[in-house]
């Protein structure tokens, strides 16, 4: 088996990632950056076949082309086989990884709601949806409905609608009560401001409704026909795609695998960015859901502390200090509401791999019961998908990540042994 | 910007270089990937490689994720 060998091996190219390389590659130590997709900058600066960039993402990638950085992509990691190695597969091989600092910028993940219809093609993630038109998927004259919750919504239409996509609507479950605090919230922080309302221009015209969700999806081989739900009004809407998540999830597998401690479903760091594992920084979307600006600031943090540059570290602690308070503001306006637990019926499949009903998850208490009697989140996905539903639906916890942390080759582990 | 020719269940198909797999199987008009245990179609749904559900046979090899592999030249690319 190839083995490499780091100073600072970062799990993770997107912006955390990128920032977190970029800082501690002015030590002139030598760094590993390692991302499953075939190019760097995680979803929001994944590039795409047109390779457009923002002058910000643009000047990220200019910092991080350098003699010390190694970029390994299309690399999964897929296990921790011991003290300071990390286990990766490409397609066509397997890597042991050895470094004496770790960093990890795993991100988020999308929620997914069960409702039924939900398993129909058609029906994806919204940022599933935007990475595949990103990434060469036909979307001109496309009906669209965007729905679920959260800020990313808006981007995700208004991205699809400057690539020709006809946007019907976009249903935001979270009432308007709620999103007038986020709204007051906004010039406090003028980053933001700017790029609501820049979103804002290309959304005229669009209409946005809160208090709203999606509650069936219908076809017979691939989506055809939506049902939209706002208070006691329900309706139908015929679309090509419909792009629906739920707000992000931490990406806390690798973390949790390695033995790091979690808070409130995030990987726990300290100042440093630093995790209960000494060698183990954690920076970005994988220590809490808070967007671009936080990224940024903790992947510096922890890419400097990792290097041992703890002054240059520092100068970053009052902007994040501020990015976590947008954050925080974030959080509580695009809470879960409770009536969307009913989203399911009896026969609706909550896991995706294994085809288990919501009625058959009733019998069990807790998450690890239904695994064992259901397989439910036993398939390919290994609960990444169903987990953060049943954690919502059923208010289960699920149980700590044994190696391997993704599906993996046989042949890779067996390389192991 | 070159384009690439892949095969996708056989049909040729031609598509700007760089396009993901999945994307090239929505201009093939192929929207569904896999069956499930139980027998229903099943397309991408979170496009970043988590949700498994894109996998498809790409050059003899299964259960490739068609959302984060990039098509090449000559590629043969099965969906179930």
């Amino acid at each position: 088996m190839k083995q490499l060998t780091f100073d600072i091996l970062i799990v993770g190219a997107g912006p955390a990632g990128l920032a977190a390389a970029a800082s501690a590659s002015q030590s002139g130590l030598q760094i590993g950056l390692v991302d499953d997709n075939p190019t760097a900058g995680g979803q929001i600066w994944r590039g795409g076949i047109q390779r457009s960039r923002t002058q910000q993402a643009a000047d990220w990638f200019e910092r991080t082309n350098r003699p010390e950085i190694t970029r390994l992509h299309q690399t999964r990691v897929i296990a921790s086989p011991k003290t300071g190695a990390l286990l990766a597969e490409k397609p066509n091989e397997t890597l042991l990884l050895r470094f004496e600092q770790l960093i990890l910028a795993t991100g988020a993940r999308e929620r997914f709601l069960p409702f039924p219809g939900w398993t129909l093609p058609g029906v994806m993630g919204a940022g599933g949806l935007q990475a595949l038109v990103k990434g060469g998927l036909p979307i001109k004259g496309k009906r669209v409905i965007v729905a679920g919750s959260g800020p990313l919504l808006l981007a995700v239409a208004s991205y699809l609608r400057s690539k020709g996509a006809l946007i019907r609507l976009i249903a935001e479950q979270a009432p308007l009560s709620k999103l007038a605090g986020f709204a007051l919230q906004l010039p406090r922080n003028t980053a933001h401001l700017k790029q609501a309302s820049s979103l804002g221009w290309n959304l005229l015209g669009v209409p946005y409704k809160t208090g709203c969700w999606i509650t069936k999806a219908e076809g017979r081989d691939r989506l055809e026909t939506v049902t939209i739900r706002r208070g006691h009004r329900s309706w139908r809407e015929q679309c090509d795609y419909l792009a629906c998540a739920y707000g992000l999830v931490p990406n806390i597998e690798l973390a949790s695998s390695l033995g790091c401690r979690l808070k409130e479903g995030a990987v726990e760091v300290n100042e440093w960015q630093q995790t209960s594992l000494a060698n183990v920084y954690c920076a970005g979307e994988s220590t809490g859901i808070g967007g671009l600006d936080k990224s940024l600031l903790e992947g510096q943090i922890a890419g400097f502390a990792a290097a041992g540059l703890f002054v240059k570290a520092r100068t970053c602690f009052p902007a994040r200090e501020q990015a976590h308070r947008f954050a925080e503001t974030l959080g509580r306006s695009f809470i879960l509401q409770d009536k969307l637990k009913t989203l399911p019926t009896a026969e609706t499949l909550i896991c995706r791999c294994e085809d288990v009903r919501y009625q058959d998850l009733l019998l069990y208490p807790n998450w690890r019961s239904a695994k064992l009697q259901t397989r439910c989140g036993m398939g390919p996905c290994q609960g990444r998908i169903c987990g953060s539903a049943t954690e919502f639906l059923y208010g289960w916890t699920q149980d700590s990540i044994r190696p391997p942390v993704i599906t993996a080759r046989l042949a890779s582990l067996a390389q192991e042994l | 910007m070159p384009d690439t020719q892949l095969t996708i269940n056989g049909e040729t198909v031609t598509v700007p270089s760089g396009t993901i797999v999945a994307a090239a199987l929505a201009i093939a008009n192929t929207y569904t990937t896999r069956r499930s245990i139980h027998g229903q179609p099943r397309g991408p749904l979170c496009g970043m490689g988590i949700c498994y559900e894109c996998r498809v046979t790409i050059n003899d090899q299964p259960h490739r994720l068609s959302c984060q592999t990039i098509c090449e030249s000559g590629m043969k690319v099965l969906t179930i």
